[in-house]
């Protein structure tokens, strides 16, 4: 019988410091998918509030509390992390343990931003894109969940089966902002 | 639902119809099914959010200037 050891999806690639911006996997979080049914937003959110001090956040938006963090992903869509989701919410929404279908990687330190623009097409500026501010777009052509988790600290999601492209595309993003900054 | 996004996010899904009633062969299934009209000028057509919130959009597009005259959320029902 084979031994199944479990691994980070970007083990191996991450972290990295490249000029003044580090590249890391945060600690593997449970994850799960909530969509409420037709009408009963508000209560799932109660609920989730309740049981774990986030309510489900408005378009673009995230809300935390300690470990827990609920990030808007689309029409209807949520996403909760670190979190289990609470007793009951079953009742109010559809929900799906999404825990290892994802890549996390962080994106810390001045310039952070930059390298997201190379490869996304938001509008990421300080303006526009706020702290708290979480959606769903795309980094070069994966389909991709970017929250602004800090003031020069953002948060990737891909699906898992990507994560070497996604380590890929932002270490070679992050090595042409750092090469411009020496300039 | 998002604000506003960039073109890359989305995909075209063809003319905004308004669905014949009755299940019964009729000439207006015909012209549901199989002509379209193709104006230079506004028209009114569907538009996936596919890399952002996936939501459905009728949107109101001149097609010579590629001005956007309106855009709302495809599951609010027909107006």
């Amino acid at each position: 019988m084979a031994e199944l050891v479990a691994t980070s999806p970007a083990k191996g690639l991450l972290p990295v410091t490249i000029g003044g911006l580090t590249l890391s996997e945060p600690a593997h979080a449970m994850m799960t998918g909530i969509s409420p049914h037709t009408g009963e937003v508000a209560q799932a959110s109660a609920l989730l509030k309740q049981a774990t001090g986030c309510d489900l956040p408005a378009p673009n938006r995230l809300t935390r509390s300690g470990d827990a963090m609920a990030l808007w992903t689309g029409r209807n869509r949520w996403m909760l992390i670190g979190a289990p989701a609470p007793e009951g919410l079953a009742e109010t929404a559809a929900l799906t343990d999404q825990s290892d279908a994802w890549v996390a990687v962080t994106i810390e330190g001045p310039g952070a931003a930059l390298v997201l623009a190379r490869l996304c097409p938001l509008d990421l500026r300080d303006t526009a894109f706020p702290e708290g501010t979480a959606t769903r777009s795309e980094i070069f052509h994966m389909q991709a969940i970017i929250a602004r988790t800090g003031p020069a600290s953002f948060l990737v999601l891909t699906f898992r089966s990507m994560a070497g492209t996604l380590v890929h595309d932002l270490t070679t993003a992050a090595r042409a902002v750092a090469a411009r900054a020496e300039v | 639902m998002c604000g506003e996004r960039d073109r890359r996010e989305f995909y075209y899904g063809g003319t905004a119809l308004s669905r014949p009633v009755g299940t019964d062969w009729s000439a207006e299934w015909d012209d549901y099914l199989h002509l379209r009209e193709n104006p230079a000028g506004r028209s009114r057509e569907l538009w996936y959010h596919e890399t952002g919130c996936t939501a459905w959009l009728v949107v109101e597009r001149d097609t010579v200037t590629h001005e956007i005259h309106g855009v709302r959320l495809a599951a609010g029902g027909r107006s």
